[in-house]
C-alpha cells in the first residue's frame, strides 16, 4: 500500500468493500516501516503482534461503515500511554515503563478499532526540537538522512512523510507537532488548547500540551482530529465546546474568497530566504485566490520564546518531581538511602536536556525569583495573548512561517541550547495563547530542497477556518504530492 | 537583579531538584545557563504593571465532580505495585528515610 | 524581665468526605496498604486531578462555621516537595486564595472571654503515609489524596491554656458541622504550633520555634508551656533563640530540636494548571449556610429555654455533636428531656468512660434509650429494673420486650396485689400490733415480705397505698 496514493476516506472505502482486509493493509505497513525504518529511525517500539491480532479481529468482525479508522494502521508517539505497550517518553528514566491505562485519545481511537503499529520517537520528554534528545537515537529526516527530522514530535512526522503510516499522533507544547511537520513536508494540526484530553499524555507544560495529528494530508487531519477531541471528565481543563464535523465543510465549494488574512511583520524577522520565498510565494497564491493579505504586528513575538522557556520549564520541573524512582521507572542502583534512590535515579535517568529544563524551571520558581521570572512571564504572557486577540478583531486567520529555517543537520545545534530555542520563536506563541494551528506543506528550499511550512493560525476554537485555508493551499498546489525518495522505497 | 547564575546558586537549585552535576561539568554547565537566562533577562524590557498573570489557557471555570467513590480493583492495585521497583506486602519498599523535616505535611 | 507570649496555631482537619479531594478513590482507614489508591493517587505520568465539588462544599461550611469570610474567587496552587509519602513531589493547595479568610472563635479561660482571630483557611491533600524501619521505610498510600482543611490562627493566643481553650473551641464547632470527626488521636486532627516571647510593651515579636504533630490537647499545653519557659531562660541568661522545628518528647516531657535540611523548605509555589479557576457564588454560600447544623450555642440556648434543662446539663450535653445529636433524637422519640439528660449524663457517660468508648460504637440508641424511660415514667418498670433494662438496651435490645422477657415488669394491678397483701398481713400479726401502736417501722417491714413474696416486682406506690388501707381496716 503506497499511502502517497490514497487518504483516509479511500482506505476506509477499500476496507469496507474488501478490496483489501486490515490483515493485508497491516502486513504491508510493517513490511514497508521494517523495509525503511533502519534509516529513518521513526519508531522506538513496535506493535507488530498485538496489530496484526487486532487486525484479524477487525476482519472477523467486519468494518462498520461509520467506523472511518477501523483496520487503518496509524502510530503513537511515544509520550503518550498505551495500556501494556511500553511507554518511554524517550527517556532512560521510563525505558521499560509498561502504563496501566490508556490516555484518552487512545480510548476512542480504541473504540474505533484502529490498528496501532507502534510508538515513535521523540525529543525526551518532548523537550526539544531535532529529536536528538531521545535517550535511544535520532530520528532521521526522510527528505534527507543526515538532517533532523524536527521536534519533539520527529518520529511521528518522519513516518508519516517516509509513508508508514498515514496519519501519526503528536504532541504540541511549544511547536512539536507544528515544526515537525513543517520539516518533514506534511500536516501537523495543534488543535485549540482544551480541545483534546491531556488524561494519559505524559506532562511537559501542563498549561501549553496539545494533543494532534501529523498526517499527509488536510482533510484527514480534520477527520482524525474531529475522532479524539471532546471534554472528557478526566481533564478538568478540557473544553465543552461542540466538535464540529471539520471535515464536512472541505469540498470543491471551499475557498479563501475574502478571508481576511493578518500576516505578522514579526514573523518575517530573522528567518531564512528561502524559506522566506516560499512563504511569500505561498502567500501571494492564497491572494490571487481571493484572499485579503494584510500585514499587522503581534508585538511581543521576540519575548515569545524567553516567557515560553520561564513558564513551560517551570511546569515541567514540577511535573517531572514524580519520576523519583519510588512507584514506577528507574531506580538507581545500589542507592544507601532515600536521598540517594532521588538524587542518583534522577541524574542517571535524564537526559542533558530534560535536566536543563529543569533547572531553569527550578530555578524561576525558587525563592527570590519567582517575581522576576516566572511571574513576569506569566504577565508578558497575557499580553501576548492580547496580541492576538487585537489582530483577530479584524482577520480571520493569522499566516507566516513556521519555522525560520528548513530542516537542520544532525549536529549542528545539539550543543548550542539557545540557538536550538530560538527555532521556536514563530511556534510558541501560540501554544501561549492556546490558539488552533496547523503547518501544511508550502514548498520547498531552493538552496537544499528541504520542505517548508506554511503555519496557518485561528481563534480559539475555529479550527474550521485553519482547516479552511489550508485544505484551499493545498487543493490548489502539488506541494503535498510529492514524496521524499528513500532508499528507492517510493 | 544579577543576570548571572552562580556554580553555587546551580548547586543550590540543583538540590532542590533533586539532581547532581559532577564537579567539572558545573563550570560549562553554569555557563549556559548563565546565557539562558541572560536571554530570560530580556522580559525586564517589557512593561508589564496593571497586566495580570496568565497561567492557564483553559476555557472553563468552576469545574468540579460529585462526591462519589470508585474503588481500584485487585488487579489494578496488584499491577500498580508491579510496576514499583521494590515492594514488601502491598507496600512500597524505599531505604530508611533520615530526614526527619517533611513528617506530616 | 517580664514576657509576654504569642502563639501561632496550624491545624490540619480530615473531611469525611466519600471520595478523595482530586481522585475518586474512597477515604476509608484502616484498609490493607494501598487499597484505596488509584493511578491518581500514585502519581502516575500522564494522571490529572478532578475535583471534589464535596470538598469545597465542606471548606465553605467550615469557613462559616468560624466565622470567616469566604473567598469569591479561587485558584489551587503547587506546593514542591520531594518525599515518599509525596507521589507527585507536590502537594496540590491554596497559597494564593485561600477558600475562607479572617474569620474568629471565641474562648473562655478562668471565666475571661476573648477572641481568637483565623487567618485563613484553605483546602488542600494529605499525604500518605511512611512506616519506618533502621532499614527500609514503607510507603501506604492509602491516605495519599484525603481531603484536609488547614486552618491557621492570628497571632491572638497569648498562652497554653489559650492554646488549648482555642482547639477545643475549634474541634467542638468543626464537630458540629459534621464534616469532621475531628480525633486527635485518630490523626482526623492534627496540630502545628508555633510559639514566640517578647519583653512586654515590646512591638517587635520574637523568634519563633515550631513543633509539628502534637497529638493530644494535654501534650499540645505541656509543649507549648515547656518551650515558653525554655524561650525565657534563653533570653533571661542573656542567650537568642534559634529559628528551628523542635519535637516535644513525650516521656521526658521536654522539646528537642529535629534534624532539618537547610534549604529544602523552598517550596516554589505556583499556580496549578490542572485545575480551572473557581468562582463562588453567594447562592451556593447560602445553600450551604442553610443546610449548617446548629452550633453548640445555639442548641444549649434551645435545650434551657424549650426544654427546661439546667444551664450545667445544656453544656454537658454539647460537648460533643454525637452526644447532642443522640440527645435531640431520643427526645424526639418521646423521652421526658431531663430524664434522657440525666441518663446520657450519669450511666451512659460513666460507661463510656468505663469501656473507653465513643457513643456511636455502642449498641444504644436513641429510641431504645427513650422507650426505656417511658417504661419508667409509667410505672411498667422501677428504676431498679430500670438498671437492668439498662444493660439489655446498651445490647440494642428493645427495652418493652426486654422487660417482658426477663420477667422486669412490675405488679401493679391492685386485683393481683391484694391477696398477698392479706396473706403477709395474716402470717404477720405482730407487726399490725406494731402498726397501731404507731411504730411506722412495721409497715417498712410488711412492705419487704410483699416485695420478697413478689420477687420484688410489685410497684411500691401502689403496695403502698393498698397496705395502709388494709392496716386501717384492721
Amino acid at each position: 500500500m503506497d499511502f502517497y496514493q490514497t487518504d483516509l476516506s479511500q482506505l476506509h472505502a477499500d476496507l469496507v468493500n474488501k478490496k483489501i482486509s486490515a490483515t493485508e493493509l497491516t502486513k504491508e505497513t510493517f513490511d514497508h516501516i521494517e523495509a525503511n525504518d533502519d534509516q529513518v529511525k521513526a519508531f522506538l517500539t513496535m506493535n507488530k503482534e498485538a496489530a496484526l491480532k487486532k487486525a484479524a479481529e477487525v476482519d472477523a468482525a467486519g468494518i462498520q461503515d461509520d467506523q472511518l479508522t477501523a483496520g487503518v494502521p496509524l502510530a503513537v508517539k511515544d509520550n503518550i500511554l498505551t495500556k501494556g505497550l511500553r511507554t518511554t517518553a524517550a527517556s532512560k528514566i521510563l525505558e521499560n515503563f509498561n502504563p496501566v491505562y490508556d490516555a484518552t485519545v487512545i480510548e476512542k481511537l480504541n473504540a474505533n478499532n484502529f490498528i496501532n503499529v507502534g510508538k515513535t520517537n521523540l525529543d525526551e520528554f518532548a523537550m526539544g526540537s531535532s529529536t536528538e534528545n531521545s535517550a535511544f537515537f535520532t530520528t532521521h529526516n526522510p527528505w534527507d538522512l543526515t538532517r533532523v527530522p524536527g521536534g519533539s514530535s520527529g518520529g511521528s512526522a518522519a513516518a508519516v512523510a517516509a509513508g508508514d503510516v498515514l496519519g501519526a499522533l503528536g504532541t504540541d507544547t511549544g511547536g512539536s507537532i507544528r515544526m515537525p511537520a513543517s520539516f518533514n513536508g506534511v500536516v501537523g494540526m495543534k488543535p485549540t488548547y482544551g480541545r483534546v484530553s491531556r488524561w494519559g499524555i505524559i506532562a511537559f507544560g501542563s498549561s501549553f500540551d496539545q494533543v494532534g495529528w501529523l498526517t499527509r494530508t488536510v482533510k484527514d487531519n480534520a477527520l482524525l482530529t474531529a475522532m479524539i477531541s471532546g471534554n472528557d471528565p478526566h481533564d478538568m481543563t478540557s473544553s465543552v465546546k461542540e466538535v464540529p464535523d471539520w471535515a464536512a465543510q472541505l469540498n470543491d465549494d471551499t475557498n479563501v474568497k475574502g478571508l481576511r488574512i493578518a500576516v505578522p511583520k514579526e514573523y518575517f524577522e530573522g528567518i531564512n530566504d528561502d524559506v522566506h520565498d516560499v512563504i511569500k510565494a505561498a502567500l501571494d497564491h492564497l491572494e490571487s485566490l481571493g484572499a485579503i493579505v494584510d500585514e499587522v504586528s503581534l508585538p511581543h513575538t521576540k519575548y515569545g520564546v524567553p516567557a515560553y522557556y520561564i513558564l513551560a520549564s517551570s511546569e515541567a520541573s514540577s511535573n517531572l518531581q514524580r519520576y523519583d524512582g519510588i512507584r514506577y521507572g528507574f531506580r538507581a542502583k545500589d542507592v544507601k538511602n532515600i536521598e540517594d534512590v532521588y538524587v542518583r535515579s534522577r541524574t542517571e535517568g535524564f537526559g542533558e536536556e530534560v535536566k536543563r529544563r529543569i533547572m531553569l524551571g527550578t530555578f524561576s520558581l525558587s525563592a527570590g525569583f519567582y517575581d522576576a521570572y516566572f511571574n513576569k512571564a506569566a504577565k508578558v504572557r497575557r499580553l501576548m495573548a492580547q496580541d492576538f486577540d487585537n489582530v483577530f478583531k479584524d482577520h480571520d486567520v493569522i499566516v507566516g512561517a513556521t519555522g525560520a529555517t528548513p530542516a537542520f543537520k544532525i549536529g549542528a545545534e545539539i550543543d548550542d541550547p539557545q540557538t536550538m530555542y530560538m527555532n521556536d520563536v514563530l511556534t510558541v506563541p501560540v501554544n501561549m495563547a492556546g490558539l488552533p494551528a496547523m503547518s501544511v506543506p508550502a514548498g520547498f528550499s531552493a538552496k537544499n530542497g528541504m520542505p517548508v511550512g506554511l503555519q496557518i493560525i485561528g481563534k480559539a476554537f475555529d479550527e474550521q477556518t485553519v482547516y479552511n485555508t489550508g485544505y484551499v493551499f493545498e487543493q490548489t498546489t502539488d506541494v503535498h504530492k510529492k514524496a521524499p525518495k528513500l532508499g528507492g522505497q517510493n | 537583579m544579577a543576570s548571572k547564575i552562580t556554580e553555587q546558586q546551580v548547586k543550590h537549585v540543583a538540590e532542590l531538584a533533586k539532581l547532581e552535576f559532577p564537579e567539572d561539568e558545573l563550570g560549562k554547565f553554569t555557563t549556559q545557563l548563565g546565557n539562558i537566562i541572560d536571554m530570560f533577562e530580556d522580559l525586564t524590557q517589557v512593561d508589564t504593571d496593571n497586566v495580570e498573570p496568565m497561567t492557564s489557557a483553559t476555557d472553563r471555570v468552576n469545574v468540579m465532580r460529585e462526591d462519589k467513590a470508585v474503588k481500584s480493583s485487585k488487579e489494578e492495585t496488584d499491577a500498580l505495585l508491579k510496576n514499583a521497583p521494590d515492594t514488601d506486602d502491598g507496600y512500597i519498599r524505599v531505604p530508611a528515610i533520615i530526614d526527619e523535616s517533611e513528617d506530616g505535611e | 524581665m517580664n514576657f509576654q507570649t504569642t502563639i501561632g496555631l496550624e491545624v490540619h482537619v480530615e473531611l469525611k468526605t466519600k471520595s478523595k479531594i482530586y481522585s475518586p478513590s474512597p477515604v476509608e482507614y484502616g484498609d490493607k496498604p494501598n487499597t484505596n489508591t488509584n493511578v491518581i493517587d500514585w502519581g502516575y505520568p500522564g494522571v490529572l486531578p478532578t475535583l471534589n465539588k464535596g470538598v469545597v462544599r465542606d471548606g465553605i461550611m467550615a469557613g462559616l462555621a468560624l466565622h470567616a469570610q469566604i473567598a469569591h474567587h479561587m485558584h489551587f496552587d503547587r506546593k514542591n516537595y520531594f518525599y515518599p509519602d509525596n507521589p507527585k513531589a507536590y502537594q496540590i493547595t491554596q497559597s494564593e486564595t485561600p477558600i475562607a479568610h479572617d474569620g474568629w472563635i471565641e474562648i473562655e479561660v478562668n471565666g475571661k472571654k476573648k477572641k481568637i482571630g483565623i487567618e485563613e483557611m484553605h483546602i488542600e491533600e494529605d499525604a500518605g503515609k511512611n512506616t519506618h524501619t533502621s532499614k527500609y521505610s514503607y510507603v501506604d498510600l492509602n491516605r495519599q489524596g484525603t481531603p484536609l482543611i488547614e486552618i491557621v490562627s492570628k497571632p491572638d493566643i497569648a498562652s497554653p491554656d489559650e492554646a488549648v481553650a482555642y482547639l477545643e473551641a475549634l474541634r467542638q464547632r468543626i464537630q458540629f458541622t459534621g464534616i469532621s470527626d475531628v480525633k486527635m488521636e485518630e490523626g482526623s486532627m492534627r496540630v502545628d504550633t508555633n510559639i514566640s516571647i517578647r519583653p512586654i510593651g515590646s512591638d517587635k515579636f520574637g523568634t519563633k520555634t515550631e513543633m509539628k504533630n502534637i497529638n493530644s490537647f494535654n501534650y499540645v499545653r505541656k509543649a507549648l508551656a515547656f518551650e515558653e519557659k525554655r524561650h525565657q531562660n534563653v533570653l533571661l541568661s542573656g542567650g537568642t533563640i534559634a529559628q528551628e522545628t523542635r519535637r516535644y518528647d513525650e516521656p521526658t516531657g521536654t522539646t528537642v530540636a529535629m534534624r532539618t535540611k537547610e534549604g529544602s523548605d523552598d517550596y516554589r509555589y505556583f499556580p496549578e494548571p490542572d485545575i480551572p479557576d473557581l468562582n463562588v457564588s453567594d447562592d451556593w454560600i447560602n445553600e450551604i449556610k442553610s443546610e449548617m447544623p446548629e452550633m453548640p450555642g445555639e442548641r444549649r440556648q434551645h435545650y434551657v429555654k424549650d426544654l427546661g434543662l439546667t444551664d450545667y446539663d445544656a453544656m454537658v450535653l454539647t460537648q460533643t455533636k454525637e452526644m447532642s445529636d443522640f440527645f435531640e433524637a431520643a427526645v424526639k422519640d418521646g423521652g421526658d428531656p431531663k430524664r434522657v439528660a440525666n441518663y446520657l449524663m450519669n450511666d451512659v457517660n460513666s460507661y463510656l468512660n468505663d469501656n473507653h468508648v465513643d457513643l456511636p460504637d455502642t449498641k444504644l440508641t436513641p429510641a431504645n434509650l427513650a422507650g426505656m424511660v417511658k417504661l419508667i415514667d409509667d410505672g411498667t418498670i422501677s428504676s431498679k429494673m430500670a438498671k437492668k433494662v439498662f444493660k439489655g438496651i446498651l445490647n440494642g435490645e428493645e427495652p418493652n420486650a426486654y422487660a417482658k422477657e426477663h420477667g422486669l415488669v412490675q405488679l401493679s394491678d391492685p386485683a393481683q396485689l391484694q391477696p398477698i397483701v392479706d396473706d403477709v398481713l395474716a402470717n404477720n400479726a405482730q407487726s399490725i400490733e406494731d402498726y397501731k401502736n404507731g411504730k411506722d417501722r412495721a409497715v417498712g417491714y410488711l412492705m419487704g415480705q410483699i416485695m420478697k413474696q413478689t420477687r420484688g416486682k410489685a410497684n411500691p406506690q401502689v403496695v403502698t397505698k393498698l397496705l395502709k388501707k388494709s392496716l386501717d381496716a384492721q
